[in-house]
């Protein structure tokens, strides 16, 4: 893909949780337009690379070096990144009791774009977006994620990916416990952001595939990706599982 | 209000310089003499002084509490306190002595400049005084009584002798028993039969200063089957030389009248605030007191409800915030006195860099009070490992058929919650301020808008630079 910009280029990425590596020598270089799939088994260290990747504190990077639109990513705090553009859907988004959606979104957009924002073409755009993804209105003066069902987090997730309108989107199992017409619709806002991104995809299924087709698909076992590939490999690994694939030598 | 601006309200105290012009100004202490003097000066009918002076011979003979923060009570000192000052002499200080951090708080809670002077103590008008008139006159037009506490006496002797101490009397404790015989200022409030004051009572206290005295008493009588929402207090600090404040505030609720009480308080952090607040609920009467306290250094208060007629109802809605060097011990007191009476009482408290906040509730249940129901929930955010919070609730349950439920939860700030917000962009900061008043909200939506923006954004200035 040359001649596209560059959004994220990650270099032999060492990782560990209380000294205890996850992320073992993790090379992956994302472009704009390009959306990535990583696929593997639970505790392969998928989500750990989405936590890293967002500044989680918990992670210590040992080794290896992490860059942003050409920047050392180590240098900008967590909400540096979401203001230069990097966003994260949670595969458990969290409940902040009392403060409501819309109050939430609002602020967020502001401190992200760095630039006051106009009550009503705030609205509007606002509007767009949950009429992209069926919300109702309703959903604005609830509690952000407080007694939502695992749908409707995810789709809150969306709602604020569509909002962003991020330059790298990272999505951390974003189609666990979706039915059909959620995981389309979530599908949906995944294409309308990724022409404009960089699209990092976890997922554990190859149904949310269906909607969003992916540039590459990547298998990672044991803090490694040891295969890549393209749709076609998603098919292969909900037929066949990963086991073969622990047999191919390392590249 | 930051470290910097808890700093700086200590140099502020001495900043002051004692008002040379004050026409009237008592010397500190107390005595008997100060107590005749005070009436006399007011001129009010002897009636008012003997219950002064009988209320004075109290507070001397009334030992200091037991409970609650001893330590911080037995640091007042009685005869350091000035007891009674003309008001409209005794904010004459010099504008230029207010530190710039205050200052800039004002600024950033958008208070009007005029505002800020009275809040600072440089003026003790708040020029806004049409403001104020048209309001009293809409209100006169439905025949509501509505003045200060010491006119209410001069016009309205009558009604005022037959409300005065009966829901908090003297003998109450020993506040109670100080603000009696030194009591100045605070309102009085009568709303006749059927009217219902439809716009909360609120403009007044933020343009009256004379409401703003240490030892202000309130009355408020809502007559059979009337309504009235009244608002106390300002979210901006109010700074005060004065150390000691203990108001007292009755409400009157006749059968099926409802009053609403908001408060919101943010003395300055040399302040012992030290209020009796207690209403009567008589049958199918609602009181509501919506109570918040985020200043002082010592804050005890416990708005309490006598549910005294069947089917009477309270809900007692109570938020703290303890900073640095702050007790915030407060909660409420719900007695049911008649059958089918319910309560609900929900108090949240915040405590931060080794703030404490106590709950401290009383529910009392009596043989006579068949078929009520009362719900208590009480909620403590920590945001960080030195502060502290504790609950000292109380049920005294006379009656078997009592419909009782206790939820009583202390949290921290999750480091999950911290990096969700954060990664939407939020500085720490941010994302404790946004956290801090999401917990706040259950209160702060019973406010007027206005003291609900301030509200917040007060928080979210407390949040500021306090996480390393």
């Amino acid at each position: 893909m040359e001649g596209v910009d560059e959004i994220l280029r990650i270099e032999n990425l060492h990782v560990s949780v209380d000294e205890t590596p996850i992320i073992k020598g993790l090379s992956l270089t994302i472009h704009q337009g390009e959306i990535h799939v990583i696929m593997g088994r639970n505790g392969a260290g998928k989500s750990t690379l989405a936590s890293v990747l967002m500044g989680h504190p918990a992670y210590v990077i040992t080794e290896g070096s992490i860059f942003y639109l050409g920047q050392p990513l180590e240098e900008l705090t967590v909400f540096e990144r979401a203001r230069a553009g990097m966003f994260l859907s949670f595969q458990y988004p969290v409940v902040i009791p009392g403060v409501q959606v819309g109050t939430f979104l609002k602020k967020s957009v502001q401190s992200v774009r760095d630039e006051p924002i106009k009550g009503r073409a705030f609205r509007k755009e606002l509007n767009e977006a949950m009429k992209t993804l069926d919300m109702e209105k309703s959903v604005l003066s609830r509690y952000v994620n407080d007694g939502f069902s695992g749908g409707e987090k995810k789709r809150l997730e969306i709602l604020q990916m569509l909002m962003l309108n991020p330059k790298l989107a990272l999505l951390d199992e974003t189609d666990s416990g979706l039915d059909i017409d959620a995981l389309r619709i979530v599908a949906k806002g995944i294409n309308q952001v990724a022409p404009q991104a960089g699209c990092l995809i976890i997922t554990h299924y190859q149904r949310l595939l269906d909607h969003v087709k992916p540039t590459y698909v990547h298998v990672m076992i044991d803090g490694q990706i040891l295969m890549t590939g393209g749709p076609e490999l998603a098919l292969e690994l909900e037929e066949k599982g990963y086991d073969w694939i622990d047999v191919v030598p390392e590249a | 209000m930051s470290d910097e601006a808890h700093d700086a309200v200590g140099d502020y105290r001495f900043g002051f310089h004692d008002p040379e012009n004050a026409t009237i100004r008592f010397d500190k202490g107390l005595s008997e003499q100060v107590v005749r003097d005070i009436s006399a000066l007011k001129d009010e009918p002897e009636w008012m002084t003997e219950l002064r002076v009988k209320a004075y011979n109290h507070f001397i003979e009334r030992p200091m509490p037991d409970w609650g923060n001893c330590h911080s009570l037995n640091q007042i000192n009685f005869d350091n306190v000035t007891y009674f000052l003309r008001s409209s002499d005794a904010t004459k200080n010099d504008w230029d002595d207010v530190p710039e951090d205050i200052k800039n708080t004002f600024n950033r809670l958008g208070i009007p400049e005029a505002e800020q002077k009275w809040l600072g103590g440089v003026t003790a008008q708040y020029e806004s005084e049409a403001v104020y008139h048209s309001i009293r006159e809409d209100l006169e037009e439905q025949g509501v009584l509505f003045l200060d506490m010491d006119s209410g006496l001069k016009k309205f002797p009558e009604i005022v002798k037959q409300y005065f101490g009966t829901v908090v009397p003297h003998t109450d404790n020993k506040f109670s028993a100080l603000n009696t015989a030194v009591w100045s200022g605070g309102s009085f409030i009568y709303v006749p039969k059927g009217v219902h004051v439809e716009m909360p009572v609120q403009a007044y206290f933020r343009i009256n200063a004379k409401n703003m005295g240490q030892f202000e008493r309130t009355l408020i009588i809502a007559d059979e089957d009337s309504s009235i929402h009244y608002v106390e207090g300002c979210t901006a600090p109010t700074y005060s030389t004065d150390s000691l404040h203990s108001a007292v505030v009755e409400l009157i609720a006749m059968k099926g009248a409802k009053i609403r009480y908001s408060t919101i308080q943010n003395w300055s952090a040399n302040v012992f605030n030290l209020v009796t607040k207690r209403g009567v609920a008589h049958e199918r009467a609602t009181i509501e007191w919506v109570d918040g306290n985020i200043g002082s250094k010592l804050t005890m208060k416990y708005p309490s409800v006598l549910l005294k007629g069947e089917g009477a109802h309270a809900e007692v809605i109570s938020v703290a915030y303890a900073g640095k060097g702050q007790h915030q011990d407060a909660g409420a007191k719900v007695h049911h006195l008649a059958p089918n009476t319910t309560s609900n009482i929900l108090s949240k408290s915040i405590s931060k860099n080794g703030g404490r906040s106590s709950y401290r509730g009383m529910l009392q249940v009596t043989p006579k009070s068949d078929g009520c129901r009362s719900k208590i929930v009480c909620d403590a955010l920590m945001l960080d490992s030195e502060s502290r919070s504790d609950t000292y609730p109380t049920m005294e349950v006379g009656n078997p058929t009592a419909d009782l439920e206790h939820e009583a939860s202390v949290s921290k700030v999750s480091g999950d919650q911290l990096f969700y917000l954060m990664s939407r962009g939020f500085t720490e900061e941010q994302a404790m301020g946004l956290i801090v008043n999401g917990f706040f909200e259950p209160f702060t939506r019973e406010l007027p808008m206005e003291y609900a923006v301030e509200l917040n954004k007060l928080l979210e200035l407390e949040m500021e630079g306090s996480i390393g």
